[in-house]
């Protein structure tokens, strides 16, 4: 079982000074699914999966991608590590003094040491997969929310990365730019993009997770099929929480 | 440098009496950069072209030339030739706020045009003529909305105040360097004079904030800066 | 026709000495002033506590106190530690830690001004921390410093003038002495005021230039 998994995370544990933010956290993935994080604001979502990947170094706590641990004491294999793990922000973070293109060839260029060429032809084709060739000259500040949110998966899917962690990036887009960008994951969904996704989405998660995690205050509490997770929920708060979610955001499962 | 502070405690009310005349300077330097100024600015927003020129022109050159080079040039130069018998004091207060004015009318420009067009229009259609408008409804805002840039120009003006130790004022910076050729403590004195500035910076700065928070309108701030 | 020998004989070979030196002020000056506004700059931003408070505490004090009696210090003062500097290299140290402090607060405010966001999402793309900093922070930083140190050094050539105050005779202190001697104090010194109004504006015509060619959307910068 755990041979087969694409990633492996276990016993991940943080502390901001006294505040114990992850708790122990283990989980891990196969080729091809899409797992969604859901629990309240400050349960660690986005903590642990700066974590994964090392953004955020946690005080305790291994990952292993394909069957292989990452020792990241060695600066070479993290750096190659996090190249093969695409990280995609709630805010985006687009590199502000370049335009889209140049914004996906950044990494090609100076982290894959590919030709100017030929990461240029790559970018393009990026940037087409997510609907946007004609802003390929754009630069941040000349593009709208979800604009910015596909050019910075484009980005991430250059890099050719064998899993994506996705912090909640719908959240911080207007409800009519939500959309735009919703197809664009679904699309990976659909070609078999391994995933981890903290989201509120509830009707996104339902239909296209495998599972769903469910966190709260640094811990999994519950996991399962997100058929199950929705339906009959076992724990109460679960159940609460998912209630809440779907009378805030209209969604109904 | 126990010798080095007797002569700073000794020269202290001298210098002291400096900052005085440092403080009138730029006072004087300030208000009339302020009239100047007001003035440079609206002919910039609202004047007819010959007016828009002259204003750049003006700004262009006071913003360009050196103070000690206008210094000299107003001091040993015009007013000699004009005939006019004007005091050290004097020429360091008008060549200050010519220097000022420039950069005030900048302060000032800016804060018009980040009003709002329709305050403008709104005065003119109850009936106000072009020059009521800006008097009462544009400069009253406008004004409120230069005192952060007025704290920083006063800041500038006071340090460049202690240039006009050239022609020989009796200000902070002419009173150590007299006493400190007598003394032979430069150092401790210079660093006395330059403490006396950084207070009078504080002091200044504060009471423009004060200022500022007496005169602020409720629930407005400038647009576009928030 | 006196005037126009008079100009051509005194003045200008006067004028031209007086430039050189004030040339030979104003570059190094520039440089280490902007080398030590950078250095500064980055350590007020991202430098560890004791460090942030060395670094503001030099920037506010020379930028506190008035140019001219910074030189004064240099010039005058360091004899009190048995440091004898010429008039030159007095206005040179002098020139450039004030200016450098003023860099400072503008390479500090470009550094802050880059979302961190942007940091996080270079390391996650696999760049190393020497990367991220030539490719993001830097490039970057750069823009957004550019239009407050390109005032900064306008200033700088206006502001050279003072040397004249400790008896570095540079361009206003060649006009200074030939006005002295020739008491044609005004003619002499509108046209050095000319001249530096010549320097200023070329300094800004190729800022401007600068600016233009780095700019990007997002980065502009308005003048009022
Ligand atoms: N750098 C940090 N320093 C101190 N505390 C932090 C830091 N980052 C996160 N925290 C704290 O850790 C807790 C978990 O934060 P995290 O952002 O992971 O939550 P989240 O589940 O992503 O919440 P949200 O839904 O609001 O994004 C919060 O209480 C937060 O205040
Ligand atoms: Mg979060």
């Amino acid at each position: 079982m755990a041979d087969e998994s694409i990633l492996k995370v276990e016993n991940i544990r943080k502390a901001f000074g006294k505040r114990h933010v992850l708790k122990g956290v283990s989980l891990s993935i196969r080729k091809g699914e899409l797992k969604v994080l859901m629990g309240p604001s400050g349960a660690g979502k986005s903590t642990l999966l700066q974590c994964i990947n090392f953004l955020v170094t946690p005080d305790e706590g291994e990952v292993w991608l394909e069957g292989s641990r990452l020792n990241r004491a060695r600066k070479h294999d993290l750096y190659a590590y996090r190249q093969q793990v695409g990280m995609i922000f709630q805010d985006f973070n687009l590199f502000d003094h370049l335009c889209a293109l140049d914004n996906i060839e950044i990494g090609l260029v100076r982290v894959k040491g590919l030709h100017k060429d030929a990461a240029r032809e790559r970018a393009m084709g990026e940037l087409e997969r997510v609907g946007l060739s004609d802003h390929a000259h754009h630069y941040p500040a000349q593009l709208s929310g979800g604009q910015k949110q596909r050019v910075s998966i484009a980005r991430a899917l250059a890099m050719d990365p064998k899993v994506m962690l996705l912090d909640e990036p719908t959240s911080a887009l207007d409800p009519e730019l939500i959309g735009e960008v919703l197809a664009v994951i679904r699309n990976l969904v659909a070609n078999g993009m391994t995933m981890i996704m903290a989201t509120h989405q509830i009707g996104f998660s339902r239909a296209l997770a495998d599972e769903i995690i469910f966190m709260e205050d640094g811990q999994i509490v519950e996991q399962g099929p997100s058929v199950k997770m929705f339906s009959d929920a076992v724990s109460e708060r679960t159940r609460a929480f998912c209630a809440k979610i779907s009378e805030l955001y209209g969604e109904t499962f | 440098m126990p010798e080095g502070l007797t002569a700073v405690i000794t020269a202290f009310p001298y210098l002291l009496q400096g900052s005085l005349v440092t403080v009138a300077v730029v006072l004087g330097a300030m208000v009339s950069g302020l009239v100047l100024g007001v003035l440079l600015a609206v002919g910039q927003v609202y004047g007819r072209r010959p007016v828009r020129l002259l204003a750049r022109v003006y700004v262009w050159f006071f913003r360009g030339v050196p103070l000690l080079v206008l210094l000299f040039l107003f001091y040993f130069g015009l007013f000699s030739v004009l005939d006019i018998n004007l005091s050290a004091f004097t020429v360091a207060i008008i060549v200050l706020g010519l220097i000022s004015a420039a950069y005030q009318s900048q302060i000032f420009r800016g804060a018009i045009l980040s009003l709002p067009e329709g305050q403008f229009k709104a005065a003119r259609a109850l009936g106000m003529s072009d020059l009521k408008a800006i008097s009462f409804i544009v400069l009253p805002q406008a004004l409120r909305f230069s005192i952060p840039g007025w704290s920083n120009e006063y800041s500038i003006v006071l340090k460049d105040s202690a240039v006009v130790f050239a022609l020989g004022v009796a200000e902070i910076m002419a009173r150590t360097h007299f006493v400190a050729t007598r003394t032979y403590q430069y150092l401790p004195l210079y660093l006395a004079a330059g403490f006396l500035y950084l207070v009078l910076t504080f002091v200044g700065v504060k009471a423009l904030r004060m200022v500022e928070e007496k005169v602020r309108i409720p629930g407005y701030s400038r647009p576009g800066i928030g | 026709m006196e005037t126009l020998l008079f100009f051509q004989q005194e003045v200008i070979p006067a004028f031209l000495k007086g430039l050189r030196v004030s040339i030979l002020l104003i570059l190094p000056s520039a440089v280490v002033g902007l080398m030590i506004g950078t250095v500064t700059g980055a350590l007020r931003a991202y430098g560890n506590r004791g460090v942030r408070l060395v670094a503001d505490a030099y920037a506010t004090l020379f930028r506190g106190i008035p140019l001219v009696v910074q030189l004064f210090m240099w010039y005058f003062g360091l004899p009190y530690f048995n440091v004898y500097l010429n008039p030159f290299a007095a206005s040179v140290i002098g020139f450039s830690l004030c200016s450098g402090a003023y860099h400072s607060e503008y390479v500090r405010g470009a550094f802050l001004s880059i979302k961190r966001g942007q940091l996080s999402a270079a390391l996650a793309l696999g760049f190393t921390r020497l990367q991220m900093v030539t490719a993001i922070l830097l490039p970057q930083g750069f823009r957004r410093a550019l239009p407050g140190c390109g005032n900064e050094l306008i200033y700088l050539v206006k502001y050279s003038s003072l040397a004249y105050m400790i008896t570095c005779i540079e361009l206003t202190g060649e006009a200074k002495v030939l006005a002295s001697m020739t008491f044609r104090y005004t003619e002499i010194f509108f046209a050095v005021g000319l001249v530096y109004l010549g320097l200023v504006t070329f300094a800004s015509w190729l800022l401007q230039l600068v600016e233009d060619r780095f700019t990007v959307p997002g980065f502009e910068h308005h003048e009022l």
